[in-house]
């Protein structure tokens, strides 16, 4: 069966103009229980690669520069 | 990163604890408190520092036992009863008459507990009968302190490795763990002469009713892993069926939250505004008035906060918007709640596997001891009923002190190689396969069915439907599931997890043929509790490959219970609503 991608919405934003995962900062990816955040080879920035989020705000509270926002996934919103 | 490597490394130590959110740090710590010289791995999927239940902390601590307030008879007595009586008492008992030294060494480590005026420690009365909730007023601190005194304690933190099964050797006796890198799919062995397992509760396996996988009330990380390696290792499973139901803001999986609004004058109604509870405590009793609200006319169910003072509101919302589920707080606000203004729409939760709320756990002792030789468990997946946050402290450092004290005495067992050899190939078929189904869609389709058919009100042919379905899943897990990435892997594992979980509660839920613990275990066909033939324990476990389940009759009660004391707990229901 061959694999499709369905669009979806993630509940978790980073603002790249803050983030500075290019100084070498992995914070939000590093304490994240679901394991879902990355730091993208393309911009170099955090993003979020997986839609599973627990909504439960690690990522958001630890980051130094108060680059990522955590939203309520739609689903449920 | 994720890019799948191969990769088998072997690591030697003397107590291997799997889980470090809650049970598993304390086990740890009191591990190497115990042997110094000892070699502790603390082995989490997640990163110790933020894992678990307690990921952003907690508001406060539900079943303290605090001289003054309680005896620890008060409260086996209370437990003994809220889990209709289905209870050995002993390692409640023995939770209960340690736990303040553990409340008193939290505080050392800069844990705050709340006191009153006179410097004694502020308890509120939740329960049905006694007074048991104490308040953390710097919560959101828990993680923090209890990472610090692994650091000074040397206890070798190994992040982001699934533990996928337990190794025991030729007499039966614990040999060590199978682990996979989430990120890179290296295997690592990890041999130990004691293991402690702290994977959580089996929180993914009803499906939320937004239809969104990871929005449940459990850290969606605990995927009953813990259950299913227990599982496979042969150990015994107690009481399964008596699943863990709970409470919560309806699309919100967080509480709204009774326990920390209650003390305030904050109540649970029906949409009338009117009480329909006595107690808002969490037991399956309640529960079922809940769900009879919800299903009549007076339904939805609500939180009623509005009536109290805009500065108290203000400093439940300070606890509630703060720690423990903090998104909560912005939940309300896409909705437009204001706690002053509106009541609190509420819902039941999804079905789950939970010893820390109800009773379903991996059978153990006094000692934290489950029935393979040099296994513990400890926390939300262990047997010892409403166990809460606390009792993953206390029980996990029994278990620590314990399997400390037996690993200074014997030797490594050894595993057989043909074990970790069967392992790789499972974990690691679908990774080989070049299309089929990716596991979130096995995934779902087995939490749909859970909800479909294993959901309480419990029905025979539904549960027996149930389980054709779950069979054909893992057919197709088996021959057609496809994997791309090391994340992706974990999930698999997952959800293999996950099925087995399903199994499981079906297979327990069939076996008790009477109701018990309210809406937890309510059979339709047998609406009654039979004390005559199931005032025990069911338990369930694998022998030659098939499941199979068995009673076992309940410990004689240490702390005796009167008979007209045992009803307590069916007495929810407000009288004139009756
Ligand atoms: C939303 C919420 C609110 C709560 N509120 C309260 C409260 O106010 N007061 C209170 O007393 N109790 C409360 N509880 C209950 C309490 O938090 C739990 O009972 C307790 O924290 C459970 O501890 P644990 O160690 O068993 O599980 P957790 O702390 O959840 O730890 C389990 C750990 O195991 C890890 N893990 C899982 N599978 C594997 C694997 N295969 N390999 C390696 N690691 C694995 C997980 O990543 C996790 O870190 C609440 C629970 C929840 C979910
Ligand atoms: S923690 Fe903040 S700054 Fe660091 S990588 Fe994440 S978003 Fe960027
Ligand atoms: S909210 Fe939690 S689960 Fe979601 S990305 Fe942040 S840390 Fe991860």
């Amino acid at each position: 069966m061959p694999i499709a991608h369905t669009p979806t919405a993630v509940p978790v934003v980073v603002d790249e103009a803050k983030c500075i995962a290019d100084k070498g900062c992995t914070v939000c990816v590093d304490v994240c229980p679901l394991d879902v955040l990355r730091i993208s080879d393309l911009t170099g920035k955090a993003y979020m690669k997986y839609d599973e989020c627990w909504y439960c705000m690690p990522c958001e509270t630890d980051c130094p520069t108060g680059a990522v926002t955590v939203n309520i996934p739609y689903l449920l919103r | 990163m994720d890019e799948i490597k191969s990769g088998l490394t072997e690591v030697v130590c003397d107590i291997l604890v799997i889980g470090g959110g809650t049970a598993g740090p304390m086990a740890a710590y009191k591990a190497k408190r115990h042997s110094p010289g000892a070699r502790v791995v603390l082995l989490e999927k997640a990163n110790v520092k933020r894992s678990g239940a307690i990921a952003m902390g907690m508001d406060g601590l539900n079943n303290a036992v605090v001289p003054g307030y309680a005896t620890p008879e008060q409260y086996t007595k209370e437990i003994t009863i809220a889990n209709d009586g289905i209870c050995d008492q002993a390692p409640v008992y023995k939770y209960a008459s340690r736990c303040f030294e553990i409340i008193q060494e939290l505080d050392g480590f800069g844990i705050k507990f709340q006191k009153n005026e006179n410097g004694d420690f502020d308890v509120k009365k939740v329960h049905h009968l006694g007074s048991y909730v104490l308040p953390m007023p710097n919560g959101d601190t828990v993680k923090k302190a209890l990472y610090r005194q692994l650091r000074r304690e040397k206890v070798l933190i190994s992040n982001r490795y699934m533990a996928t099964r337990l190794l025991t050797g030729r007499d039966g006796q614990i040999a060590g763990a199978i682990a996979v890198n989430t990120r890179s799919a290296e295997f690592l062995v990890l041999r130990a002469k004691t293991v402690i397992l702290c994977a959580g509760a089996a929180g993914r396996l009803g499906l939320p009713q937004s239809g969104y996988l990871w929005g449940t009330y459990e850290n969606a990380t605990n995927s009953g892993d813990g259950y299913a390696m227990a599982y496979h290792a042969g150990a015994a499973l107690a009481n399964l069926e008596c699943y863990q139901i709970n409470p919560l803001i309806k699309d919100y999986n967080g509480p709204a939250c009774a326990y920390v609004a209650g003390p305030f004058g904050a109540y649970t109604t029906n949409s009338e505004g009117n009480r329909f509870i006595e107690c808002d405590y969490w037991s399956g009793q309640m529960m079922q008035e809940f769900y009879n609200e919800l299903q009549s006319g007076k339904g939805p169910v609500f939180l009623k906060l509005n009536h109290l003072h805009s500065d108290t509101i203000g400093k439940i919302e300070a606890v509630l918007h703060q720690v423990e589920r903090p998104s909560r707080g912005r939940f309300h606000e896409n909705r437009g709640t204001n706690y002053r203004e509106r009541m609190i729409e509420m819902h039941i939760s999804e079905i789950g596997f939970c010893s820390g709320h109800s009773a379903s756990g991996v059978y153990v002792d006094e000692f934290a001891h489950t029935t393979v030789p040099g296994l513990y468990a400890a926390g939300d997946m262990a047997s010892v009923p409403h166990n809460y946050m606390l009792g993953a402290f206390t029980n996990g450092a029994v278990a620590g002190e314990h399997a400390a004290e037996v690993a200074a005495n014997i030797d490594l067992a050894d595993y057989d190689a043909a074990d970790v050899d069967r392992e790789q190939q499972r974990v690691l078929a679908a990774t080989r396969r070049e299309d089929g189904i990716p596991p979130n869609q096995l995934e779902y389709k087995t939490r749909r069915f859970v909800n479909d058919y294993l959901q309480p009100p419990k029905v025979t042919a539904k549960m027996k439907l149930g389980q054709a379905r779950f069979a054909e899943i893992r057919e197709d897990m088996e021959s057609a599931m496809v994997v791309r990435d090391a994340h992706e892997l974990m999930r698999s594992l997952e959800a293999a997890s996950i099925l087995d979980c399903a199994e499981m509660a079906a297979f327990a839920s069939l076996f008790r043929t009477e109701s018990r613990w309210g809406l937890y275990h309510h059979r339709v066909e047998y609406p009654e509790k039979n004390d005559d033939d199931w005032f025990c324990h069911s338990v369930l476990r694998k022998r030659d490959g098939r499941m199979t389940a068995e009673k076992r009759p309940v410990a004689p009660y240490i702390v005796p219970i009167d008979e007209s004391e045992r009803a307590a707990y069916d007495r929810q229901r407000i009288r004139q609503h009756a």
